[in-house]
């Protein structure tokens, strides 16, 4: 165990001694494929990160013991599983960090490395130390999320989104059962490889893999019967955590419908897009615009490399940023920028316009941001966009799976009588 | 021909169609959760009953059918879906279906734009919600209907939860009003959920079709939809069915009737659920159990052979009434344990009467009464003490284990737990948002499941493997429980997990405790709930500590009572009782009156009781005006001055007409601020009034989010009176960020706050006829705003110029810190003041938007009545110095609490009580921080949470027993 030092606050910091000794960083799972890829950003910057993703009501149950059970419930899952990996035992606690984002908006979820923190105390894991993943907040020592090492990151956001829109769109139409999964496996473990050796991340570089990637799942063998096509919005978490959504995807696919998660390139978009806004809004320094600026157009140049290399081989490609945030225009204004913000009613407009009509909206139970932005705007965007057919699901401890899932199912029934009479 | 079947969350329905669609054969059945065996049944008797049934098509519907449907092979149909197929075939022209069900409530609309609405998480305003309310009246569901048509008054009752609903309900109860008018008010707050939760905000006209139970059954809620509605809705024949009609007009394909029929009996579940360890392993674990806590044991003696000094105490409860007679070694001579049915007076009279008929020469030295029921019933009998709930659990516990840490008791519906630290009450949890985990819940499901409470109870002892059903809402641990059922649970194994889940819920959602450290180890665990020795067993198991229960648990509130009469006259030599004798309950009168206070705009509902000789009780009042005759005292209380000075800002004619502002949210401290801006610009600034009821429900049906915090839903009722007064120009910015205070890490302002103007231009139409106002704007910027203010303002006002905007910013400014400047200038003297006198100071903290009388209820004025001085967390908060907190401290509003709390710890004359607005996120983070805070610096923290409608009996309870802890009762 290394020693244990503190900032002038109290706060337990990640010394150059703790990744000397190797140890262990644990972090929460999210989006499976993304999060598969970007662990290898860290290892191979000498982090000894693992991904912790396990499952199950003790997670729950856990998050319930040790965190204000009126916080989100994305909050009580992933400290709630931290908590459950510390005390399996299968980790020298004295040997052990956590790594979580925090993204410091007005949301409580800037909240969630605090309760955590909290919570460890409670749990007596006074020892072990939180590493804030984010950019211009707590600093550690033994941590820094450097320039390269963000592009690293944009680059597994890339390969991920990609992976999951294509995968999605093939899957529920694959002559081959599990041709697609099978595809997105190999090509997640080359990409693995290749960022453990630190490749594969230049905007060229991946420009090529894109191609590739588009290429081998064009080949698929596919049969497009007409099929409810569905799309998932929401808070980032249940949006995309199996554990969070109580596995929302593959209920969907078990119903035969499509579904389409919108990228998280759009969400890293929109944080860095939000600074730029808030001076464009409010005023501010320049030389912080013309910094967040360069971010914002390299993570731009990117996104138009998905959109390419999806439209090129005839699959439906992400909406555009530009296009979205000027799509919103009218129902939410850009500077709501709190936890999804605008983009998540954005995503909903782009969705019902790109043939995906049919929606999920997922939230925490008591989401702030999503009582403005999900619940609060879904009677404009029908007004706008009749077709629009949205459900509204709140996650919680205490929202049984059969109570969601028959609200789903109505949706789907509305869905499946609108594509029986198109087709007729 | 045609066969649907429903399986709704408590009933079986199936229907037989013809070729033409006609119904020719109808049935319908309890289920009681033995789902899989009723649907055997019923296709036997439909095969029995209608030839050739069994080559009908058939499918399946209802809520508890989807995983059944599955397993059966038969086809399943989504009930909403359903319905509405039925709608239009039976019913053609239908423009709007209200459905309400036994966990469900919906409305469908179909025609203009087909939409379909389902109520969310929460299971107010349904079947469910009604049979509570009838339970709670003690009548039969068809006699409620009947009270209705006999109604003079109404209240407003919260039917968001049945919870609520109780804790509304059982003081009125208790205060006595009358029945009739209390089952109209349940209807009308259904009618009002279901309008509000589920329309929001789309008209609701044309053809309008009733169905359900509840609305084929009770006419008079028909009535209360009709009248709210203003139409004549239909309520067809069959109506129960139309469910099941649905399904069987979607059915496509025939069914084995034997193969299904011979399924379902073997049916068993996967077996796969989550699951606890037993709660004892073997018998003789068991059997110890029993003799250890048979050591707490009251004595019983004979009352009619008695001779001496008694001692009465009674605690009328909100679910039950219990009172005790006590010799003087403190033995039990007599005890009630009674169901409160809503009339505590007329239950203590029995009680009384029954003592004096069976010892008549019983001579009673002194009595005590405590509980929601204690005013009244000291005053009908002149009953010598009134005590605190807390005081008086305490005052038992200890008879019990004179060192108690830690006493915590579970009742019908409320956990009360406390702290004791140096023999004195130093914290107390109550469970005030969410009733899960109370006694009630337990019986609520033994009834369901068709048994008696003790009988449910006892079966889970034994159970192999207690399921884990976590802690949540009655309604919907329902859910789980069918979904356990259908995985394979048993009866034992679901009697274990509830008792399991009622203590979970309580540790870890009212006290918040993680491990027994933090509760002490001499704990002492009471209330009827504790009786039950599943509960019991469980807690241990939980927390891992051996507690002391008596065998007098469910009556330790009047025990308590009884023996803090008796401490009471414990020096005097003869002392006697002042309670009612026999010949006074002889002559007893009880008369109500019902009336409306008028003296100040909280217009309180009061109950006027009279009693033989005239003593009157007044209840349902807020402050002591109605008694008193006089008004409340401001000048120790900052709510008060904060209304007056607000209504300072008063419209002044303007050459560039009117701006409106709804005063709400973050109004209630920008007013100022903005009516200065406006006013320097030439506008005449008009802002609506303080909230009340009514302009509550004028914006009501246009609430997209029924979990959004109240204070933001009358956000739309003030948007709505500004135009309905026709103002052409309302303004109501959207603000990321708050002033910085220079107190935390940043100074935004919560999503809600923030952009909740958003809300109000996507679900208002009214608003786009005229002006709707809402830049994003910096105040948080001095520099920047004037030129992003000019540059957002002249596209509505061309001829304002970049000047003009920069000087009335600065004026506007300058106001904003006037406000301030004055409001901490009377905070400063109110402090003053109650040093010089030597009174307790309360910090009143929440939100600027708390002082509302409609948020805060007039909490601020029953504090303040307690002869303490009330002010709030601004006028302290700039007190001290930056500090380091435990959370990301990056809200104004939120900062101020945590220095609020920093001070408080300071001083020895300060308490602080922070209002928590029932929904709000944030107030997830800032309560324990606060409490930290405090309890960090030995303070007590107290906690209450408001919503529409708030049970000041429980906020009574909670400011008495913080006084009485510091020892200022």
């Amino acid at each position: 165990m290394a020693e244990l030092k503190y900032d002038e606050n109290g706060r337990l910091l990640f010394t150059k001694e703790m990744k000397d000794e190797g140890y262990k960083i644990l972090a929460p799972s999210m989006a499976p494929i993304h999060f598969a890829i970007i662990k290898n950003v860290f290892i191979h910057e000498g982090y000894n990160l693992e991904l912790v993703d396990t499952a199950g009501p003790e997670i729950a149950q856990t998050g319930l013991k040790y965190v204000h059970n009126d916080t989100c419930y994305p909050a009580l899952l992933v400290i709630g599983q931290l908590i459950h990996a510390l005390q399996s035992g299968k980790y020298d606690v004295n040997k052990t960090a956590l790594m979580i984002t925090q993204t410091g908006g007005g949301c409580r979820a800037s909240n969630y490395i605090f309760l955590l923190r909290k919570a460890l105390k409670k749990a007596g894991f006074e020892q072990v130390p939180v590493i804030s993943l984010s950019i211009g907040m707590e600093k550690n020592p033994g941590f820094s999320f450097t320039i390269p090492l963000i592009r690293r990151f944009a680059a597994g956001l890339v390969y991920g989104d990609a992976l999951m829109l294509l995968s999605n769109q093939t899957k529920p139409y694959e002559v081959n059962k599990g041709e697609s999964m099978r595809l997105v496996d190999e090509w997640v473990k080359r990409l693995t490889d290749d960022f453990a050796k630190g490749e594969s991340y230049r905007p060229k570089e991946i420009e090529r893999y894109l191609d590739k990637i588009g290429e081998s799942f064009a080949k698929i063998e596919v049969n497009r019967v007409p099929k409810v096509k569905v799309g998932v919005v929401g808070e980032i978490y249940v949006k995309y955590a199996r554990l969070g959504n109580n596995d929302l995807e593959k209920f969907l696919a078990d119903q035969g419908c499509e579904v389409n998660l919108p990228g998280i390139m759009g969400f890293a978009l929109f944080k860095v897009d939000n600074r730029l806004e808030d001076i464009k809004l409010y005023g501010g320094s320049r030389l912080k615009f013309k910094v967040c600026s360069v971010l914002f157009n390299y993570l731009v140049r990117l996104e138009a490399m998905i959109i390419k290399y999806t439209k090129k081989y005839g699959f439906t490609p992400p909406g555009q940023y530009a296009h979205i945030k000027k799509l919103v225009k009218p129902v939410i204004g850009h500077g709501s920028k709190m936890g999804e913000g605008w983009l998540l009613t954005a995503e909903m407009l782009e969705l019902a316009e790109s043939g995906y009509e049919n929606i999920v909206c997922t939230q925490p139970f008591g989401c702030l941001p999503n009582h403005i932005n999900g619940k609060g705007a879904v009677r404009r965007i029908k007004e706008l966009n009749p077709r629009a057919n949205i459900v509204t699901i709140d996650y919680d401890p205490g929202a049984p799976k059969v109570n969601q899932e028959n609200r789903i199912k109505l949706m789907l029934a509305v869905g499946k009588e609108e594509l029986e009479k198109a087709s007729h | 021909m045609k066969l649907g079947l429903d399986i709704g969350s408590t009933t079986i329905k199936c229907v037989v169609l013809d070729d033409g669609n006609n119904l020719i054969y109808s049935t319908y059945q309890r289920h009681y959760s033995q789902i899989t065996e009723k649907i055997g049944e019923i296709l036997k008797i439909v095969r029995e009953a209608v030839p050739d049934a069994d080559k009908a098509a058939v499918a399946m519907s209802g809520s508890a059918g989807m995983g059944v449907a599955e397993d059966c092979g038969i086809d399943f149909v989504q009930e909403v879906y359903a319905t509405r197929v039925a709608a239009n075939t039976f019913i053609p022209g239908t423009d709007v279906v209200i459905e309400l069900g036994g966990e469900d409530a919906k409305i469908l609309f179909l025609s203009g734009g087909l939409e379909v609405r389902m109520n969310g998480t929460c299971a107010g305003g349904t079947g469910a919600f009604i049979d509570q309310m009838a339970t709670l009246l003690s009548v039969p569901l068809e006699e409620m209907d009947e009270l209705a048509k006999g109604y003079e008054k109404t209240y407003t009752i919260a039917s968001r939860c049945g919870v609520f609903a109780k804790t509304d309900i059982q003081p009125l109860l208790n205060q006595g009003a009358r029945k009739a008018d209390i089952a109209e008010s349940i209807f009308r707050a259904v009618v009002s959920q279901t309008v509000a939760g589920l329309a929001q905000g789309r008209e609701i006209e044309g053809r309008v079709v009733y169905l359900g139970g509840p609305l084929t059954f009770m006419s008079e809620l028909r009535r209360c939809f009709d009248s709210t509605l203003n139409t004549t809705g239909i309520c067809p024949e069959n109506s129960l069915y139309y469910v099941a009609c649905g399904a069987a007009l979607c059915a496509e394909k025939p069914i084995d009737f034997d193969e299904i029929i011979e399924k379902v009996k073997h049916y068993t579940g996967s077996g796969n659920f989550a699951f606890n360890p037993p709660l004892f392993e073997s018998e003789d674990d068991y059997k110890r159990f029993i003799e250890r806590h048979n050591k707490a044991f009251v004595e019983t003696k004979d009352l009619k052979s008695y001779k001496g000094k008694v001692y009465i105490g009674m605690d009328s409860g909100s679910t039950t009434v219990k009172a005790v007679v006590l010799s003087e070694d403190c033995d039990l001579l007599y005890s009630e344990y009674m169901p409160s049915k809503g009339n505590p007076v007329s239950l203590i009279k029995g009680f009384l009467e029954k003592v004096y008929e069976i010892n008549p020469d019983v001579e009673v030295a002194s009595s005590a009464v405590t509980g929601y029921g204690e005013d009244i019933v000291k005053n009908a009998f002149s009953v010598d003490y009134g005590i605190v709930e807390t005081v008086a659990h305490f005052t038992a516990a200890k008879h019990f284990m004179p060192d108690v840490e830690f006493i915590i008791d579970i009742g019908g519906q409320d956990i009360k737990c406390f702290k004791i630290h140096n023999g004195a009450i130093d914290n107390i949890f109550l469970n005030e948002a969410c009733s899960s985990g109370c006694g009630s819940f337990l019986q609520t499901f033994a009834n369901a499941l068709g048994y008696s409470i003790e009988d449910f109870a006892e079966k889970g002892i034994f159970a192999k493997r207690p399921v884990d059903l976590g802690s949540r809402c009655t309604v919907f641990m329902n859910s789980s429980v069918k979904q356990a059922q259908k995985d394979g649970a048993t009866i034992e194994d679901i009697s274990a997990g509830l008792s399991l889940s009622v203590v979970k819920n309580a540790l870890y959602k009212v006290i918040r405790a993680a491990s027994p450290d933090e509760l002490g180890r001499r704990i002492v665990v009471q209330g009827g709930t504790f009786l039950n020795n599943a509960v019991l067993r469980a807690f241990e198991q939980e927390m891992g500590v051996e507690v002391v229960r008596s065998n007098i648990a469910g009556l330790m509130g009047a025990f308590g009572a009884a023996l803090y009469s008796k401490e009471k006259v414990k020096d005097r030599k003869n002392p006697k009782s002042t309670i009612a004798g026999k010949t006074e309950l002889e002559n007893f009168v009880h008369e109500i009156k019902v009336t409306n206070c008028g003296l100040c705009n909280n217009n309180c509902r009061l109950t006027v009781n009279t009693f033989s000789g005239g003593r009157k009780f007044i209840a349902g009042n807020r402050c002591e005006r109605p008694i008193t005759k006089k008004a409340p005292k401001n000048n120790r209380n900052i709510f008060a001055y904060k209304l007056e000075l607000l209504s300072g800002y008063k419209p002044k004619e303007g050459k560039r007409g009117t701006i409106g502002i709804p005063m709400g949210l973050n109004m209630y401290e920008l007013l100022p601020f903005w009516w200065r801006f406006f006013t320097e610009l030439g506008f005449k600034v008009v802002h609506s009034p303080y909230s009340n009821r009514k302009l509550y429900q004028k914006g009501q049906q246009t609430i997209p989010s029924d979990t959004v915090c109240f204070p933001a839903k009358l956000m739309h009722g003030h948007v709505q009176y500004l135009l309905d007064k026709g103002i052409e120009n309302i303004f109501y910015p959207c603000l990321s960020y708050n002033f910085d205070e220079g107190m935390g890490d940043n100074h935004y302002n919560c999503p809600v706050v923030a952009y909740y103007p958003e809300v109000i231009k996507n679900n208002m139409k009214g608003i786009r006829d005229i002006n709707f106002i809402m830049p994003y704007l910096g105040i948080h910027r001095p520099k920047d705003f004037p030129k992003k203010a000019y540059e957002n303002l002249k596209n509505y006002f061309s001829t304002l110029t970049l000047g003009e905007v920069k000087a009335a910013a600065k004026a506007a400014y300058k106001e904003y810190e006037e406000y301030f400047e004055k409001l901490r200038k009377r905070g400063d003297e109110i402090i003053a003041a109650a040093e010089n006198e030597g009174r307790e100071i309360i910090v009143l903290s929440g939100r600027p938007y708390h002082i509302d009388p409609e948020i805060n209820h007039g909490i601020d004025k029953l504090i303040s009545g307690f002869d303490v001085s009330v002010v709030s967390e601004d006028v302290v908060s700039t007190r001290v110095e930056k500090f380091s907190t435990t959370v990301l401290n990056q809200w104004t509003y939120h900062s101020r609490l945590y220095a609020a709390a920093q001070y408080v710890s300071t001083r020895k004359d300060m308490q602080l009580v922070q209002l928590v607005s029932f929904g709000c996120g944030v107030d997830a983070i800032t309560t324990d921080e606060v409490r930290e805070i405090l309890e960090r610096n030995n303070k007590i923290y107290t906690q209450i949470k408001i919503d529409e409608i708030t049970n000041l009996g429980a906020v009574k309870i909670r400011i008495r027993s913080l006084l009485s802890a510091i020892g200022r009762e």
